[in-house]
């Protein structure tokens, strides 16, 4: 076992050495421009972007038309969304998307909303999913898109897309995902859920960065955006920019592993993450995990240490790389707006710790994180005065807090 | 981020960490910070009647690795110091030494505001017990 240990895989993956190799000749041997018509060097490449696009209609349950590449999911969940709104503009201006969602998402919903659109924020249960009766009841006749992701970045909780999809058809709206940490893990089918948009990435199922793409349906209904960026006209006008080849058959082949590996992989996956989660909680008192263990991604846990500021455990681990919702180790000095979401309360914010195991994590790195993450909360409990003060019986919500 | 040699030290080996019973009339406790700001600092010294030298400081620190290396370095530097001098320790003094980025400049506040309240509250009980029995100025 080599240290340090990769266990962030919900931030991005390593390239499988399959998708690697997939993707080499087409750096230097089979460079040609995709849209070059009148020469082989184009058609190669040409070939090997439709192939890709098959690869991923695939594990999507999409057909190849349907699949848009993107500079990631960032890109794709922009162009969805505003996309949308641009083109759905004369009959109405109303979005409907959650607490939860991805800066992607969000940000672009509040940029739209400078530009006279109606957003609603749906909030979210203790669980981490939606209301569907609030989200039925948000419905208005304005409302053109509905946007809630597929599972969660922090918490990996999936939200009830099947259900939300029905509702969405029934009422004749847009039903827009953001599947980027979903697709390759879970099984997701557009045709099943009714998912019309679907946005993923290439970097988070072992694909390459800078790469991804947007679902965007052709059929019951067929769905229409407006380009976000003009150019070219590629991608049937949707986006322009000549085609990224080699990322486009790295994601192919990535999405073509997930789906052959997929049963397999996410078995062992909820193996391995269960006996991370027994193993810390077997031996710690007063860990508290964010969000529902029922409705959640195989590889995914976020646990709340009571007592221990989480950058000072990230810094006890040091040889592991997991990330935190504490404020220290965010940008904006706030502690996850995820977990606030969930009505988690600030002070246990401030000491989650999420893991995401992938691939290329094996048993022996698993027990080799839990014997630190317990040594390390421990001996920093030893340090806190709120775990003293725990321990004395005294309820920490009643004293007042001599804060600045 | 990356920590400075001074930060890892305290935080891997921190100095005076433990509790001094708070009810001898000699210690001093201080507790500032709060749970949802992610910092919480409880420091105490033990203060020699006569001299007014601090012979002992604990620490207990719930926040980042530089607010914990902020408080032990502050138990560390009061040691030895009269209550006087351990009062003229400034907040900019640890940053220099623990070289801290802006970012955690707060905790060094903490940790001076963390003497602040632990001789104050020193202060505070050696005045009931002086004071009460006589009026102020009498
Ligand atoms: C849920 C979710 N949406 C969108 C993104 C952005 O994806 P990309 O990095 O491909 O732009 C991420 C990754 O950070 C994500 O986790």
């Amino acid at each position: 076992m080599q240290t340090p240990i990769y266990m962030d895989n919900h931030a991005t993956t390593p390239v499988d050495p399959r998708v690697l190799e997939a993707m080499l000749p087409y750096f230097t041997k089979v460079f040609g421009n995709a849209a070059s018509r009148n020469h082989s060097f184009g058609w190669e490449a040409e070939k090997a972007v439709d192939n890709a696009r098959k690869q991923i209609a695939d594990l999507i349950g999409a057909t190849p038309k349907e699949i848009i590449f993107t500079s990631g999911a960032t890109e794709s969940n922009n162009l969805a969304i505003k996309g949308v709104a641009e083109m759905y503009a004369e009959r109405g201006n109303h979005i409907i998307t959650s607490a939860t969602e991805h800066k992607a998402v969000l940000d672009t919903c509040k940029r739209l909303e400078k530009q006279g659109c109606r957003v609603t924020y749906l909030p979210v249960q203790r669980d981490g999913r939606i209301d569907l009766e609030m989200l039925e009841e948000a419905i208005t006749d304005k409302t053109i898109l509905i946007s809630i992701m597929y599972a969660n970045n922090e918490i990996g909780v999936i939200q009830p897309i099947a259900e939300i999809g029905k509702l969405a058809h029934a009422r004749k709206i847009l039903f827009h995902t953001d599947a980027v940490q979903a697709t390759g893990k879970v099984p997701v089918n557009v045709q099943t859920d009714n998912i019309d948009l679907l946005s993923l990435s290439g970097h988070k199922i072992y694909g390459p960065k800078g790469v991804g793409a947007l679902y965007v349906r052709r059929k019951n209904p067929r769905v229409q955006i407006a380009a976000q960026m003009d150019g070219g006209g590629h991608e049937r006008g949707m986006r322009s920019g000549t085609l990224n080849v080699t990322g486009i058959v790295g994601l192919g082949k990535a999405c073509e592993l997930c789906n052959q590996e997929m049963p397999a992989e996410s078995k062992r996956l909820a193996y391995l993450r269960d006996k991370l989660k027994e193993g810390i909680l077997s031996q710690l008192d007063e860990c508290y995990i964010n969000g529902s263990m029922e409705h959640r991604l195989p590889h995914n846990i976020n646990i709340s240490f009571a007592y221990v500021e989480g950058e000072s455990l990230l810094m006890g681990i040091n040889d592991v790389a997991v990330s935190s919702g504490s404020a220290c180790t965010s940008a904006t000095l706030e502690p996850s707006y995820v977990l606030k979401a969930l009505g988690v309360g600030e002070d246990l914010a401030h000491t989650s710790i999420r893991f995401g195991i992938g691939r290329f994590n094996t048993e022996e790195e698993v027990d080799y994180v839990i014997k630190r993450v317990v040594e390390t909360v421990m001996r920093l409990r030893e340090l806190s005065p709120l775990y003293d003060m725990a321990k004395e019986g005294i309820d920490l919500s009643k004293v007042s807090w001599a804060a600045d | 981020m990356a920590y400075s040699e001074k930060v890892l030290d305290h935080y891997n080996k921190p100095r005076n960490v433990g509790t001094l019973d708070k009810n001898d009339p000699n210690v001093g406790t201080g507790m500032v910070g709060a749970p949802e700001c992610g910092d919480v600092m409880r420091l105490q010294l033990k203060v020699n009647e006569e001299t007014q030298i601090i012979e002992d400081a604990k620490f207990k620190t719930f926040g980042c690795g530089s607010a914990i290396a902020s408080s032990s370095l502050a138990t560390e530097w009061i040691k030895g110091k009269t209550v006087d001098e351990a009062l003229e320790i400034k907040n900019t003094d640890i940053v220099s030494e623990l070289s801290l980025p802006p970012v955690k400049i707060h905790c060094s506040v903490l940790a001076e505001d963390a003497i602040h309240a632990a001789i104050t509250d020193y202060k505070a009980k050696r005045a009931a017990r002086e004071g009460s029995p006589q009026p102020a100025n009498a």
